[in-house]
């Protein structure tokens, strides 16, 4: 057992609704009940509050406060269990709800001091938190029951949400004991369990939103309806920069159901009574933009501009050994460059945001991903302290990074409307799918070019890598800790810190400043282009080299055993090195292997590919190997490997946002077709047991997906593909 | 005004005629468990049964479907294989984000409707209308099977 004192960083707060503690916070405390605050709605009276993260009610109810956002990635459900593991809760007894905002209850503790969801971190920093939470809700518990029996609190076991006596035969669940639990002293000394005794954690629980997500009652933002609420859709200018010079609202206010046309930063809102109206008015604006200092350059240009800057040197982001040496005496030299497009987040729900003006302050509804950040947002805008803007975390459907805006671009150009209207009537701001596709924030269009030096004993001795893309971090809440010396951390990530041991290795980096197109994290950022570029390169270096991938890999690994780990296992569970099925006449099969570390997880991919004739590519199965610490939900870390190959094959396969003379081209799904369930290959996951803390599983299966199928498309056809999406015509046999 | 029959309820609806089926479900009747992706019938996202028959209620105006029977995720359940249908997706957990779940139910019930027994190519054939950027698809398919398994 672990014994953990944290009697420094204690709050008693006394509240009307019983005893509540803030516990592990920082040192200002939190009020007991405010705006926003969670369980209004809960069912049966409440008097147990042990801390911010978990409410027990007199109905035996057990209502875990998740601070981040349930976007798909199974958060409420592996947040719930890590808590109710320690507090011994019935699993079925217990219910989630979204966390209002508030960062001094509910910052991300891998940010400091905002709250937020991004970057695979969700169970990573509450691991230890909501155990604590758990087991100081237990103890209480106890406390109460060794006082009402009379009973050495020793001799008291919990399980499944009752609390027992053996000896006196004595019981009585969570609901019976909550009021005199609240009356018990806070435990300074926390027993956390030995996790041999896990009955939650690493076992099978299932999701908690799975009922509400197929009867069609989770709550989305799309779906919330207030009275009086008016739906707002908007004109945005055709090409970045350009704004509005002027336009005629007549043919939108003919339209029946519109009721208000207003100019915006943005564009132009029409709002009207419901969706449909406020489309149809939309459409039937007349918009005269400025272009002058709008952007109008296409893709192709921005990619000869990148391969120009790719000749000369840039901000060095990693450097060992003697790299111009080590080429200097190769005997051999692989070189190979790469292009990837610009990417679209493209989650099932577009976005969209609904905000209401209020005395005292405003209060949102959203998936909501960055409630800090759009809590400073809004209260500028508004004249109002971030404490003062209410923010109801709905579920999201997807995000995959977009909804964690680096500037609240939609959260702001939803206040913005309701400013324009003097906060008059609540306003849903809705994106159609054209919107949420061309108003940017993608994955940046990067050029990578790499070279590596094979020396005359055959040795791999030399690495240099050159990446060339717009930087992400520019303008977030993060550059100050993630841009170091005029490199953006995430652009290079996966990349400066490639395992492999090459003695001599440089990695720099040109990150361009006059493309004004905005950028943002895109389900796991820099890796979506490193993992593919190092390991499709160290694949072709391996062959260059005469040896086997794994085996290459291998002997380079030595000082990385998780990177090791994960591609032993997936290179046994897929057969490697076994003879693969011959395909039908005409059809070339192939097998392949990456293997890349994001987020502090390891993942092993192995893809069975088979091309046919005409170049198309069809991925038959992928064996996956995870290492990500303590598989606290394993299923949903298969969930979630699964969804990220499929993830990640929509971009190889199809994904390209392309602008020409600075428009977008792409608006729906004709043009940016994500992967269909006919393309989705069989998909194998494996988990390396590891007592390791939990680290994310989000992002982390989509980086080696890529690579894995674009070198087993490699051992089919002999051909390197450079240049993403794919392009079957490069492979017609 | 335009009389439709939803869930087995008449309905009087004070709507445009070109109104979407979609929006007069979501906004009008407040049923909005169909979901709009696309607005364009590329994702599946606002698959509802019109008189059993899986339709892009997107695509449809609800002038089209006067006087039809329209059938939702809310009242899915209703039906033996909706419920079997549901039951399986609980089962194998399939959901993520849980966006396009309700127009691929309504898509997994219209094939078992007619299909007791789909093979993996029938399932991608008749599933591949329904997109799911999470791309839950592996279990879609488990659960397709499932629910055939638990139909005989
Ligand atoms: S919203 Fe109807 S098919 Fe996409
Ligand atoms: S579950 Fe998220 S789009 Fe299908």
């Amino acid at each position: 057992m672990s014994t953990i004192e944290n009697l420094s960083r204690r709050r008693f707060l006394q509240g009307s609704a019983g005893l509540t503690l803030g516990f592990w916070l920082p040192a200002v405390a939190a009020p007991a009940a405010g705006p926003g605050k969670a369980g209004e709605d809960a069912v049966g009276p409440i008097p147990f509050e042990p801390n911010a993260f978990l409410r027990i009610g007199t109905d035996n109810s057990v209502t875990v406060i998740s601070k981040h956002l349930e976007m798909g990635q199974g958060t409420y459900t592996g947040l719930a269990t890590i808590l109710a593991e320690e507090l011994d809760a019935d699993w079925k007894m217990l219910r989630v709800e979204g966390a209002p905002a508030d960062a001094r209850r509910y910052n991300n503790l891998f940010w400091g001091p905002a709250q937020g969801t991004g970057g695979s971190t969700a169970i990573a920093n509450s691991w230890e938190q909501l155990r604590r939470a758990g087991a100081a809700g237990r103890a209480m518990l106890v406390g109460a029951a060794a006082k009402r029996w009379s009973v050495p609190a020793a001799e008291i076991a919990v399980r499944d949400g009752v609390v027992s006596h053996a000896k006196s035969k004595r019981r009585a669940t969570f609901g019976e004991l909550a009021e005199l639990a609240a009356k018990q002293p806070v435990p300074t000394v926390l027993k956390l369990k030995d996790p041999k005794d896990f009955r939650l954690i690493g076992k099978q629980v299932k999701r908690k939103d799975s009922v509400d997500k197929t009867s069609g009652q989770a709550r989305f933002t799309q779906d919330v309806q207030l009275p009086g609420m008016l739906v707002a859709v908007v004109a945005h200018p055709p090409r970045f920069g350009a704004t509005v010079k002027s336009f005629d609202a007549s043919p939108a206010r003919a339209v029946k159901g519109v009721v208000d046309v207003v100019q915006i930063p943005q564009g132009v809102a029409v709002l009207a009574t419901d969706t449909w109206s406020a489309k149809k008015g939309r459409d039937a604006l007349a918009v005269n933009w400025d272009e002058r200092a709008a952007f109008k350059l296409g893709s192709e240009e921005i990619l000869a501009r990148y391969r120009e800057l790719a000749k000369k040197p840039g901000l060095v982001a990693h450097q060992s050994g003697d790299t111009e040496q080590a080429f200097g005496k190769a005997t051999k030299v692989v070189r190979a460059s790469y292009d990837f497009p610009y990417l679209a987040h493209a989650a099932m729900e577009p976005l969209n945001c609904v905000i209401r003006l209020g005395d005292g302050g405003c209060e949102v509804w959203n998936g909501e991903q960055m409630q800090t950040g759009d809590q400073y947002a809004l209260a500028g805008l508004f004249g109002l302290k971030p404490e003062q803007v209410t923010i109801h975390m709905l579920y999201a459907g997807g995000s995959f990074g977009r909804r964690a805006s680096k500037d609240s671009d939609y959260v702001l150009e939803a206040a913005h409307i309701v400013k324009a209207i003097d906060g008059r009537a609540p306003v849903k701001l809705v994106w159609m799918r054209e919107d949420d596709m061309r108003a940017g924030y993608y994955r940046p269009l990067f050029h990578h070019a790499l070279e590596a030096a094979v020396d005359g004993n055959g040795r791999l001795t030399g690495w240099r890598h050159r990446l060339v893309g717009q930087s992400i971090i520019a303008g977030s809440p993060f550059a100050a800790g993630m841009i170091k010396d005029g490199i953006d951390l995430v652009s290079v990530e996966g990349a400066a810190n490639l395992p492999y041991a090459i003695p001599n290795m440089t990695v720099d980096l040109h990150t361009p400043q006059d493309i004004p197109v905005p950028v943002l994290w895109w389900r796991s950022v820099g890796s979506s282009h490193t993992a593919y570029s190092t390991e499709t390169f160290i694949d072709q270096v391996a062959t260059a080299m005469g040896k086997d991938p794994v085996a290459l890999r291998l002997e380079l690994l030595t000082k990385h055993p998780r990177h090791a780990g994960v591609l032993k296992l997936a290179a046994e569970k897929a057969g490697w090195g076994t003879p693969l099925k011959s395909g039908k006449p005409g059809e070339r099969r192939g097998r392949g292997v990456a293997v890349h570390e994001s987020f502090n997880s390891y993942v092993a991919e192995v893809a069975e590919v088979t091309v046919a004739r005409d170049g198309s590519v069809k991925v038959d199965r992928m064996v996956c190997a995870v290492d990500c610490g303590i598989a606290v939900n394993p299923d949903n870390v298969r969930a979630q490997v699964e969804g990220a190959v499929g993830f990640a094959l929509s971009a190889a396969l199809h994904g390209e946002i392309t602008l020409k003379e600075g428009r977008v081209e792409q608006g729906n799904f004709d043009g940016y077709p994500p992967l269909r369930i006919s393309e989705m290959p069989q998909v194998e996951v494996h988990i390396v047991p590891s007592v390791a803390p939990p680290t994310g599983i989000g992002e982390p299966g989509v980086p080696p997906a890529a690579p894995a199928v674009a070198n087993a498309i490699a051992a089919a056809t002999g051909k390197r593909l450079t240049r993403l999406p794919f392009n079957p015509a490069e492979l017609v046999a | 005004m335009i009389e439709l029959n939803v869930n087995g309820t008449p309905q009087q609806l004070d709507v445009a005629s070109d109104t979407p089926l979609l929006w007069a479900l979501r906004d009008t009747l407040h049923l909005t468990g169909t979901k709009y992706g696309c607005g364009q019938a590329l994702c599946g996202a606002c698959t509802v049964h019109v008189d059993g028959s899986p339709m892009r209620s997107c695509s449809v105006p609800v002038s089209a479907v006067a006087g039809r029977k329209i059938t939702t995720i809310e009242a899915v359940d209703k039906n033996r294989i909706g419920k079997v249908v549901q039951d399986a997706w609980r089962k194998l957990d399939v959901v993520q984000c849980g966006y396009c779940q309700s127009g691929q139910i309504m898509s997994a019930v219209a094939l078992l409707s007619q299909n007791r027994k789909p093979s993996d190519e029938e399932i991608d054939g008749a599933m591949s209308g329904n997109l799911c950027r999470c791309a839950t698809y592996v279990r879609i398919r488990a659960a397709i099977h499932e629910a055939a398994r638990a139909l005989v």
